[in-house]
C-alpha cells in the first residue's frame, strides 16, 4: 500500500481547539450495526435450518404416533412394515440400513486404514501428491453414478461369482460394495490426518530401537493415533447411513426382515425416497410415517457425527 | 538402520541370544515388513481401479451395436423420389393420417394443432410414429468391439430383419431433444436446463447468506454461546444426510411455504405447479444443504487472510466494515469462490433431496422460471437406471457422461481459481 509521505497536512479542522473539548467516544455508526445485523441473520439461519429439521420431523412424527390405528409400541417391537395394511414395524429398514452399512464399513475400513498408512507413512511426497487428489474423485462423484455401477456392474460380478440363485438381482451386498468404496476417501483423508499429527519423535524412537518400518507405523503410529482413526470409522458410518440413492437403485425396494447381504431389502432411506417419488397426499399416514422414519435417521446420525466429532477435537488437542 | 547383528551391543548380564535365532527372526520381521509395504501399497490401487472401472462402466454402456428394426422404413415413405426428410409439412401430414389412428390424431391434434406446428415437428412425429424405430438389442462397447462376429452372426439368427449399427448414445440429438418414453429419441435438454435454473438459484440464495455468516462468525467473532451454537451447529449440519434436508424442504417449501413456491403470490395460476413442487422448492432446499460447505470454505479463507492487513487498515483509521469490504474479502475471494464451486458441484449431483422434495419424472417442456416444475439430470439418471428396458441403461450411461463433464468443468475451474490466485501468506 502506497502511502503518501510527504504531504501529510492534518486539517485544520481536525487540530483541537483550545477550550473545546473533543468527543473522543466512539462514534455512532447506524450502517454498521445495519451490516453486521444482516450478518448475524446469515449466521442464525443455520440455526433455523436445524431447529427446522428437528420441528418438521418431530411435529409429523407426534402426528403419526397420535392418529391411533396401531400400537405406537409396534414401532420398534414389529418386524414387518407395510404401511398398507397398517403394518409400522421399523426394524425391517433399520437392518436393511446396517447390513449395507456394515458391508460398506468391511470394504471401507481395511481398505481405507491401508490407504491411510501408505499416504502417510510410506509415500514420497510426489506420490502423495498425485495420488490423493484421484483417490479424492471419488468423494465427487455423484451418488446416482455410484448406484448405476452397483446395479449394472457389480450385482452382474457377484451374481456369476456366486450363482444366479443365491444373488437376488437387487442385493444389499452389491450396494453395501460400492457404497464402501464412497465413502474410502472420507475413511483414509480423516485417518491420514490423524496419522501425520503424531510427532516425529516418536517415530524416531521406534527406528533408534530398532524397529523396521511396519513396526513403527503399526505398533506406535497408528496407536497414537488411534482415536482419530476411530472417528474416522464412526463418520464414514454416519455417511454410510445416510446414504440414499445407492441403495434406492442397487437394494432393492420392499422393506423385508434380513439380514442376508445377497437378499434384497429396502433401508430407511431407501424407502423414504421411493414413497415420496410417487404422489402422497399429505394427510395419509405413510406421509407421516416417512417422518418417523427420517427422525430416526436424523438422530442415529446425529450422534454418530456429535461422537465422531468430539473425538476428533481431542485427539487434536493431545498433540498441539 | 543397522542389520547387522554385531553391531547391536549386548548387556553382559543377559545371555547372548543364539545368533542364528537372532537372524532368523530379523529376517521374518524384514519380510513381514516386505509384504505389507506391498499390501498398503495394494490398496491405493485398488481405490484407483475401481475408480477406472466406474468410469470404464459408463463408456462402456454409452457406446455400442445396437440391432435397430424399423416398423416401417423410411424408403417406404418416399413420395415420387422424394426421401421423407423432404417432404413438406403438408404431406408428412398425410403420411400421419394415413398410418395412424384416427383417435391418436385427435389427441394430436388435441396437443398441438396441426396447423400450428412446425415441419420438424411433424417429421419428428412421422419418425416416432409411423417408422417406429425399436432397438431390440444392445451391446455395450467392448463386447461390440470384441465379439463382433459373434454379434453380427446373432443379429442375422434371430432378427432377421433389424439393421445392426453402431451408436454412440451420447450424440447432438440426445443433448437437445426434450424427454421422450422412446429411448431412441430421448434427450437430456429439459433436465440439463432444469440443472442450471436450479444451481443459479441456489447460489443466488446460498452464496451471499453463506459468505455473510462466514463474515460473521470470523470477523465478529466474540467467544460467546451464540457464536459457539452457531459453529458447532454448522458444522453438524455439514453431516445431516441429504435426504433429511429433502424432508424439510418437502414440509416447509413445498407444503407450508406453497402459496410462495408455486408462485400463486405472484399471481401464477398455473395448474401443473400449484402443488409448490417447482424449481423454486427445489433451490431453497438445495441451498440451505450447501450453505454449511459454503460457510466452512469460506471461513477457512477468511482465516487465512493474516491479522496485519486488518490493523493497517484499522490503523488508517478504516471501520470494520470498511476493513472488511476493502481488504479482507478481495483477499479472500479465490479460496470462497473456490468453495463455493465445490458446493456447486455438490448440488448438481445431489439426487436424493430432489426426488423427496418433487422433481417430475416426466418434462417435455423448457423450465421457464422458478416457478415452472422441474426435473434435473441426476433425478433423470435415476429414472432412466430404474427401468429394466437394456437401452434405458445406455441412456443413463449417456446422460452420467453429461453430467461428469459438468462436474469435471466446475472442478477444473476451481483448481484453475486455486493455484492461479491463491497467495501464501
Amino acid at each position: 500500500m502506497a502511502v503518501a509521505t510527504e504531504d501529510v497536512r492534518i486539517p485544520a479542522a481536525a487540530i483541537p481547539l483550545a477550550g473545546a473539548p473533543v468527543d473522543l467516544r466512539k462514534r455512532r455508526r447506524p450502517g454498521e450495526i445495519i451490516i453486521q445485523g444482516f450478518l448475524l441473520a446469515c449466521g442464525t439461519l443455520s440455526i433455523l435450518t436445524t431447529l427446522g429439521i428437528v420441528y418438521v420431523l418431530l411435529m409429523e412424527t407426534l402426528r403419526f404416533f397420535g392418529r391411533g390405528g396401531f400400537n405406537p409400541l409396534d414401532f420398534v417391537t414389529k418386524t414387518t412394515w407395510q404401511p398398507a395394511i397398517g403394518e409400522f414395524g421399523i426394524w425391517p429398514l433399520v437392518t436393511a440400513t446396517f447390513v449395507t452399512s456394515l458391508v460398506a464399513m468391511t470394504v471401507a475400513v481395511p481398505l481405507g486404514l491401508s490407504v491411510a498408512i501408505y499416504l502417510s507413512e510410506y509415500a514420497s511426497t510426489r506420490a502423495r501428491s498425485t495420488l490423493k487428489p484421484i483417490l479424492e474423485v471419488l468423494v465427487g462423484i455423484p451418488t446416482v453414478v455410484y448406484g448405476f455401477f452397483a446395479l449394472t456392474f457389480v450385482t452382474p460380478g457377484l451374481r456369476s461369482l456366486l450363482g444366479r440363485d443365491t444373488v437376488e438381482i437387487y442385493n444389499m451386498a452389491a450396494a453395501g460394495l460400492v457404497m464402501g468404496i464412497m465413502i474410502l476417501p472420507t475413511i483414509s483423508s480423516i485417518s491420514e490426518d490423524a496419522l501425520s499429527a503424531v510427532p516425529n519423535a516418536l517415530r524416531e524412537g521406534a527406528y533408534a530401537l530398532g524397529a523396521t518400518k511396519l513396526e513403527t507405523a503399526v505398533k506406535v503410529v497408528v496407536p497414537a493415533a488411534l482415536s482419530g482413526i476411530i472417528a474416522a470409522f464412526i463418520l464414514g458410518m454416519s455417511r454410510a447411513i445416510g446414504e440414499t440413492m445407492i441403495v434406492a437403485i442397487a437394494a432393492g425396494s420392499g422393506p423385508s426382515f434380513t439380514v442376508n447381504p445377497l437378499h434384497a431389502a429396502e433401508t430407511m432411506t431407501g424407502h423414504i425416497v421411493r414413497l415420496s417419488g410417487g404422489d402422497l397426499s399429505y394427510d395419509s399416514i405413510e406421509y407421516s410415517a416417512l417422518f418417523a422414519i427420517a427422525l430416526m435417521l436424523f438422530l442415529i446420525t446425529l450422534v454418530l457425527n456429535l461422537l465422531g466429532r468430539q473425538i476428533i477435537k481431542r485427539f487434536r488437542e493431545s498433540y498441539e | 538402520m543397522s542389520t547387522d547383528p554385531n553391531l547391536a551391543p549386548m548387556p553382559e548380564t543377559t545371555p547372548a541370544p543364539d545368533r542364528q535365532e537372532f537372524a532368523g527372526n530379523l529376517s521374518r520381521r524384514h519380510r513381514a515388513a516386505k509384504i505389507w509395504r506391498v499390501v498398503f501399497q495394494a490398496s491405493t490401487v485398488v481405490g484407483i481401479v475401481v475408480l477406472l472401472t466406474l468410469l470404464y462402466n459408463i463408456v462402456t454402456e454409452s457406446f455400442g451395436l445396437v440391432a435397430v428394426q424399423n416398423e416401417v422404413e423410411p424408403a417406404a415413405l418416399a413420395i415420387g423420389g422424394v426421401p421423407m426428410e423432404d417432404l413438406s409439412k403438408e404431406q408428412l401430414v398425410e403420411i400421419l393420417k394415413g398410418k395412424v389412428s384416427a383417435g391418436i390424431m385427435r389427441r394430436l391434434e388435441r396437443d398441438e394443432p396441426f396447423a400450428q406446428r412446425s415441419r420438424e415437428g411433424v417429421l419428428t412425429l412421422v419418425k416416432e410414429r409411423v417408422v417406429n424405430p425399436e432397438i431390440v438389442k444392445s451391446w455395450p462397447l467392448t463386447e461390440s468391439l470384441l465379439k463382433r462376429g459373434a454379434i453380427e452372426e446373432e443379429v442375422r439368427q434371430n432378427h432377421p430383419k433389424a439393421r445392426l449399427e453402431f451408436k454412440s448414445w451420447l450424440n447432438w440429438n440426445f443433448l437437445v431433444s426434450p424427454q421422450s418414453s422412446e429411448a431412441l429419441l430421448t434427450g437430456v435438454r429439459a433436465a440439463f436446463l432444469g440443472s442450471l435454473w436450479m444451481i443459479a438459484i441456489t447460489m443466488l440464495i446460498a452464496f451471499p447468506v453463506g459468505v455473510g455468516a462466514a463474515i460473521y462468525l470470523e470477523e465478529y467473532y466474540s467467544d460467546n454461546w451464540l457464536t459457539r451454537l452457531i459453529q458447532t451447529n454448522i458444522n453438524n449440519l455439514a453431516g445431516v444426510p441429504s435426504i433429511i434436508y429433502g424432508m424439510l424442504g418437502l414440509a416447509i417449501f413445498v407444503r407450508a411455504l406453497e402459496i410462495l413456491t408455486s408462485g400463486a403470490l405472484f399471481g401464477l395460476t398455473d395448474a401443473t405447479t400449484a402443488n409448490g413442487r417447482t424449481i423454486l422448492s427445489a433451490s431453497l432446499t438445495m441451498a440451505l444443504l450447501v450453505l454449511p460447505v459454503i460457510i466452512i470454505n469460506a471461513q477457512e479463507a477468511i482465516r487465512a487472510v493474516p491479522g496485519s492487513l486488518r490493523q493497517a487498515s484499522y490503523g488508517l483509521g478504516a471501520t470494520q466494515w470498511q476493513t472488511i469490504w476493502h481488504h479482507v474479502l478481495p483477499n479472500a475471494l479465490p479460496g470462497i469462490l473456490t468453495g463455493t464451486i465445490l458446493a456447486m458441484s455438490r448440488a448438481i449431483g445431489e439426487t436424493a433431496p430432489l426426488v423427496v422434495v418433487g422433481a417430475s419424472t416426466y418434462v417435455a417442456f423448457d423450465p421457464s422460471g422458478p416457478f415452472s416444475k422441474f426435473t434435473a439430470l441426476p433425478i433423470q439418471i435415476y429414472q432412466w437406471t430404474s427401468r429394466p428396458q437394456e437401452e434405458f441403461r445406455n441412456i443413463a450411461a449417456a446422460a452420467m457422461i453429461v453430467l461428469l463433464i459438468m462436474l469435471l468443468a466446475l472442478n477444473a475451474a476451481a483448481v484453475l481459481l486455486r493455484n492461479r490466485y491463491a497467495r501464501r501468506w
